[in-house]
């Protein structure tokens, strides 16, 4: 086939095309991440039985406000990638204004406590199943935020998949917070954030191979 | 010769290309022919300069390029400049290529000068070596009918789904994802 018969297979009857359709895309792939992650909670883990009490303390919307954080950011970030010639964005400000914020809260929270006790604020006592629940309750949003890539033109796919998976990593520790009983910054500081880097090294990988078009 | 290059001749063609692109999103057939008629005579002067030591595989790039510019039409937005968006997705079918070819040697010089995209275009077009016709016979026919009805025989969705026995959005979709496909059959196709 010529270069010109190709031209004039394209353009012949070529459709309206719906200018919205990526931001479309990733709705979808959000709410299908939410409600993925909520879900598998909800049947797997259960909601922690004092939800009502603590949704009354600050320290739990606090809780929240860092995965969310990384979740607009993260979700900025991949919406801007999926364009050719775009750049990531100022998403990246938002993650990294997050990370340290816990982090300097936990440090914070570290020099005040004794000694004997540090280890054990960090640790909890459900520090050997965090991570691995943040990654089990990201997979849906994970599936959904790759359709997502997928239907649309990244150029930079190892970036653009470790976003994609920092904001399926994000969702899912959203959905997480709500049955975690743990209420100390030093833990999120080390142990969220390590459930949301499994996805997003995942999310790094695979993307070279998923998004390639 | 007055040099083409000169901002004020790039700004001018950018936005006559853009706004026959644009017309095409929204579905004006004959602006769209015009634009990747045009965009194709740049994007073959760029990769021209780039392929030097490959000159039978320029025509070849170029159609997987106008692909791909199509497939992705719809993450285009107004307020991008037209040539950083054309450029990124040529930019990236150039790297891909080279992987899929290991030829890092022919990868020596700078990729990063969008400017030059629509500087000077070449118009006299090359044989292309694959033929994207035996690939179009090759999918299935769910995609393969709806292409050959609408784009090439030129009947409307509606027509093409009375002959095809596909509803309109079966069609529709079929055409999409056809296109789709025969890119990625075209990818690393000789």
């Amino acid at each position: 086939m010529k270069t010109d018969d190709l031209i004039s297979l394209l353009a012949a009857g070529v459709a309206p095309v719906d200018r919205r359709a990526p931001a479309k895309r990733f709705s979808i792939a959000v709410l299908a991440g939410l409600l993925g992650a909520i879900l598998l909670m909800v049947t797997l883990k259960g909601v922690r039985p004092d939800l009502g009490e603590v949704m009354a303390t600050p320290i739990f919307w606090a809780k929240i406000a860092f995965p969310l954080c990384l979740m607009i950011g993260a979700l900025g970030m991949v919406m801007r990638l999926a364009r050719p010639g775009a750049t990531s964005g100022p998403g990246k400000i938002l993650i990294v204004a997050a990370v340290t914020a816990v982090w300097v809260g936990a440090v914070y929270v570290l020099m005040a406590t004794a000694p004997d006790n540090r280890v054990a604020i960090i640790l909890g006592n459900t520090w050997r199943v965090c991570a691995l629940n943040i990654a089990l309750l990201s997979i849906p949003g994970f599936v959904a935020v790759f359709w997502a890539l997928r239907g649309l033109a990244p150029t930079n796919l190892t970036l653009s998949g470790a976003c994609g998976g920092l904001l399926a990593g994000s969702m899912a520790t959203i959905a997480y917070s709500f049955h975690c009983p743990e209420m100390q910054v030093t833990f999120w500081a080390v142990w969220y954030l390590l459930g949301m880097l499994v996805p997003t090294i995942l999310g790094a990988l695979l993307g070279r191979r998923w998004l390639r078009w | 010769m007055e040099r083409t290059t000169d901002n004020d001749a790039l700004r001018s063609r950018e936005l006559h290309l853009q706004s026959l692109f644009l017309s095409g999103l929204d579905g004006d057939e004959r602006a769209y022919r015009t634009f990747l008629s045009e965009l194709s005579g740049h994007l073959r002067g760029f990769l021209r300069s780039r392929l030097q030591q490959r000159p039978g595989e320029i025509e070849d790039l170029l159609q997987e390029v106008l692909l791909a510019v199509h497939n992705a039409r719809q993450t285009y937005q107004a307020d991008q400049p037209l040539t950083a968006w054309v450029f990124a997705i040529a930019r990236y079918k150039l790297i891909d290529f080279f992987r899929g070819r290991s030829r890092h040697d022919v990868f020596n010089d700078s990729l990063d000068d969008a400017a030059e995209l629509f500087a000077e275009p070449h118009l006299e077009p090359a044989q292309a070596s694959r033929d994207l016709g035996k690939l179009l016979e090759q999918l299935p026919e769910r995609q393969r009918l709806p292409i050959v009805r609408v784009k090439l025989e030129g009947l409307s969705v509606t027509e093409a789904a009375q002959t095809t026995g596909l509803s309109e959005s079966a069609v529709k979709i079929g055409i999409h994802r056809g296109l789709k496909a025969l890119a990625l059959r075209v990818r690393g196709t000789p």
